[in-house]
């Protein structure tokens, strides 16, 4: 066992590296949530994400590309679920799963012939100066632009939740389905769109993890993200900067057991590879003791006449 | 009569199996406090739907100052300067007074100045309120006043109120009053909608009169008695009930010294409850909803479990049992929620009659149910107590309102019970049924069972309660003889005002 070949600066890097298609997925099902809908569909929506930005970046060459095209296969996704809820009146805990049922095997499908293809790389952000600084420059500006889009979509969504007008609706939507309508909001309107950005998000997220994590196409590489990134925004208390410490703990103890296996530490792999969801599930549910600003319309679905 | 501020002709609006208004037409002046009047059910709640824009008519149309006027949203309705004041209120509890407001506004200031604002008017129309306070924390009048304050920063020159006094103590209609009386007299229009008669003859300058959907007449409130509103109102005289002399027997429940934590964020702490009540008496309490009325309902059907002393029935504690075990002692409840507490919704009435009955009819033989036993009981509900269903088959859902409550009321005085509770045994049911379901609590009281009658309809409490006690923030006052309490006696054992004031203006 030798720990001295882990190097904190690596270590902190590759952390940030691993906790953003956590952060995508999360900050998306934050926005999705406010306004009341409950899309367990995030794990679906990721993995089309990572199928539908994998073969776009490699057939044009270019994985900004990819990741448009996984925004928006992930939002086109979500428009299922949409119509399920928003207009037929399903269930929505039944049709998010499904979602995700049906993610899974439609990628599987799509990524039959990019198995073992080496996708297109992306940029790493290269700022002459600020790029060369010690332990600074690799954790900060070392990165490519996605990562440093995830972190501007937290801030952007809390400012926007926390001062705008948009953000004051959304949550009104949330809250009390009912009064909003009474009041002459569009329910059914606004829903839609926070569903569609969930989507958007999730698909960006799965998009990362086989464009630049990973990166490669295998089947299920999402590999139940979706599903913590569900588990975040509730034991985050719905709150966005909650969200990114909640990513950045579940990233960094993933790297940390990675580099631990890779050390050869005499714990079984086995509990190495779970500690990550155990410690971010146990942080988040110790910080999460305001659990009443759970959005009181939350999986209730809305409709004019009632 | 003044210039005519809103013309409404013809409007017709049905929905699928119900005619909910029939060719309405009537006029509302300027400067003019117009009551609609009418029945649960009357087509009150659609009519003004209509007028804000929440609901478009099948036929018919509006005029505005001359002009036509059809709101396809909510939002026209409030550009043309019609504001309204929910009956439910449409606040969102986990948001502020200030963000309230500013999601009815049309272009809302920043929320300082918003606030600024808020704390202005609310001083002139005598209407305190904090704008940093959470809604979810207010007590319902403190709602009421985030919904009119919500309403007047608009200026508007039609103010709708739904029902606005079924939440408040006399005192606080007193002020309410005051503030609509100031509106009126800086010009603004009011629709008032209630079927509380007195109020209306007091603050009301003209009444329509609405049953079954159709306009039935219309009347110069100050000139006409309450019993001729209320026979155009439902439509035929009304007896009201019997009381009768009863002899109260011995202590049938004794809480003494009770205090429970609030059950959940946004509910009511009940703080060193003292009550008894004896045999064929019956004890009304009265006080605002949400003053801890749902919580000493659970505590005396035993979904909230105390300490075993804390209640007792007769001398023996009961405390620490459940519904079931009281329900076999002969403590029965009905609580205020029709559909998802007192019935389930999709189940069939003999099921549900199964649910409660139970235990005390002999529903169930080691383990298996009695289903033919248990129709048979849910028939002898819906005969006795005149429900209007076509069978016990028919899901709870299916019935209306009041003709579900008076199969949730029949199904427990038809257990004998020894002490029964109810909670809002009339609300939202129409006054004949209203004065059958009050017979029938009298008629189980003159049989000797002990009943408590909690209602925030102070009329109903009045009408059939031996002693009377209100709740306020979940303090019980001392129980008093409920003959010779006047209305502000009653309002001061219900909290008085509420810290709010007259108008200053």
């Amino acid at each position: 066992m030798d720990l001295s070949a882990i190097n904190p600066v690596l270590l902190i890097a590759s952390l940030m590296v691993a906790a953003t298609p956590l952060l995508f997925a999360a900050i998306g099902e934050l926005v999705v949530e406010k306004a009341g809908v409950l899309n367990l569909g995030v794990e679906g929506m990721m993995i089309i994400g990572a199928i539908a930005g994998f073969a776009t970046a490699v057939e044009t060459g270019s994985p900004l590309l990819g990741f448009v095209a996984a925004a928006g296969a992930g939002a086109l996704l979500s428009v299922l679920f949409a119509i399920l809820t928003q207009f037929a009146q399903a269930n929505q805990v039944a049709s998010g799963l499904s979602l995700t049922l049906f993610g899974l095997g439609l990628s599987a499908l799509m990524g039959q012939s990019y198995v073992g293809v080496k996708p297109p790389q992306m940029e790493k952000l290269n700022i002459p100066v600020l790029s060369d600084l010690p332990v600074v420059g690799p954790i900060l500006f070392g990165h490519d632009l996605m990562l440093y889009v995830a972190i501007a979509l937290i801030a952007a969504v809390w400012a926007m939740i926390k001062f705008s007008r948009l953000g004051l609706v959304l949550r009104a939507v949330g809250e009390n389905h009912d009064a909003a309508h009474a009041l002459g909001y569009k329910v059914v309107r606004i829903r839609i769109l926070a569903i569609l950005f969930g989507g958007a998000c999730a698909g960006l997220g799965g998009a990362y993890i086989s464009l630049i994590r990973v990166p490669q196409w295998t089947e299920g590489m999402t590999a139940g993200i979706g599903w913590i990134a569900l588990a975040l925004v509730v034991f985050a208390s719905w709150k966005p900067w909650r969200v990114l410490l909640g990513a950045y703990l579940f990233g960094g103890v993933t790297v940390v057991q990675l580099n631990l296996q890779a050390a050869g530490v005499a714990i079984p792999v086995e509990y190495l590879a779970m500690s990550p969801y155990l410690i971010t599930i146990l942080v988040l549910v110790i910080l999460s003791a305001d659990k009443s600003s759970a959005p009181a319309a939350l999986g209730r679905n809305f409709h004019a006449s009632r | 009569m003044t210039e005519v501020l809103l013309s409404l002709k013809g409007l017709t609006k049905a929905y699928p199996g119900v005619v909910a208004n029939d060719s309405v037409s009537f006029d509302i002046g300027e400067g003019e406090v117009h009551a609609l009047l009418g029945e649960n059910g009357a087509g009150k709640s659609t009519l003004v739907k209509m007028i804000y824009g929440l609901v478009k008519p099948d036929s018919g149309e509006m005029t505005l100052r001359g002009k036509a006027f059809a709101p396809g949203e909510p939002r026209q309705a409030r550009a043309d300067g019609i504001a309204m004041v929910f009956q439910h209120f449409s606040l969102f509890d986990a948001l502020n007074v200030a963000e309230n407001i500013a999601l009815g506004m049309e272009n809302p200031p920043k929320l300082r100045d918003l606030a600024a604002k808020i704390r202005e008017v609310s001083e002139t129309y005598g209407l305190p309120l904090d704008p940093y306070r959470t809604v979810g924390d207010l007590s319902a009048g403190e709602r009421q006043r985030v919904e009119i304050i919500r309403c007047l920063l608009q200026d508007p020159k039609l103010l709708i109120m739904d029902e606005p006094t079924s939440v408040l103590t006399p005192q606080e209609v007193d002020i309410l009053f005051q503030t609509l009386e100031k509106l009126r007299a800086e010009g603004t229009s009011i629709l008032y909608i209630s079927h509380k008669l007195e109020e209306i003859r007091t603050l009301c300058d003209h009444a329509t009169i609405l049953r079954l959907g159709k306009n039935v007449g219309e009347c110069v409130p100050a000139e006409t008695s309450a019993s001729e509103m209320a026979e155009l109102m439902v439509g035929s005289a009304l007896t009201p009930p019997e009381r009768g002399d009863r002899e109260f027997g011995a202590v049938a429940l004794d809480i003494s010294g009770l205090s429970v934590p609030s059950p959940s964020a946004f509910g009511t702490a009940l703080r060193n409850v003292h009550l008894t009540v004896r045999r064929g008496e019956i004890l009304g309490i009265g006080g605002v909803a949400g003053n801890g009325q749902d919580e000493l309902l659970s505590v005396l059907s035993g979904e909230t479990l105390t300490e075993a002393d804390a209640v007792k029935l007769g001398k023996d504690p009961i405390g620490r049992l459940g519904p079931v075990a009281r329900r076999a002692l002969g403590v029965l409840a009905a609580p205020e929620e029709r559909l998802g507490h007192a019935a389930a919704p999709d189940m069939s009435l003999t099921e549900n009659a199964m649910l409660t009955g139970a235990t005390r009819e002999g529903l169930v033989k080691n383990g298996f149910l009695k289903w033919a036993a248990a129709k048979e009981f849910a028939e002898r509900v819906i005969k006795e107590f005149d429900v209007r269903t076509p069978g016990p088959e028919n899901a709870a859902r299916s019935l209306s309102g009041g003709n579900l409550q008076k199969f949730v009321i029949g199904r427990e005085v038809l257990q004998r019970p020894e002490v029964l509770v109810v909670n809002q045994p009339t609300w939202g049911v129409d006054a004949s049924a209203a004065a059958a379901i009050r017979q029938s609590l009298l008629d189980l009281a003159a049989g000797g069972a002990a009943v408590i009658c909690i209602s925030q309809d102070l009329d109903e409490l009045m009408e059939i309660s031996d002693s009377f006690a209100a709740l306020n923030e979940g303090r019980l006052s001392a129980p008093r003889p409920a003959a010779g309490l006047t209305v502000e006696e009653i309002g001061l054992m219900m909290g008085g005002a509420h810290g709010m004031e007259v108008a200053h203006v």
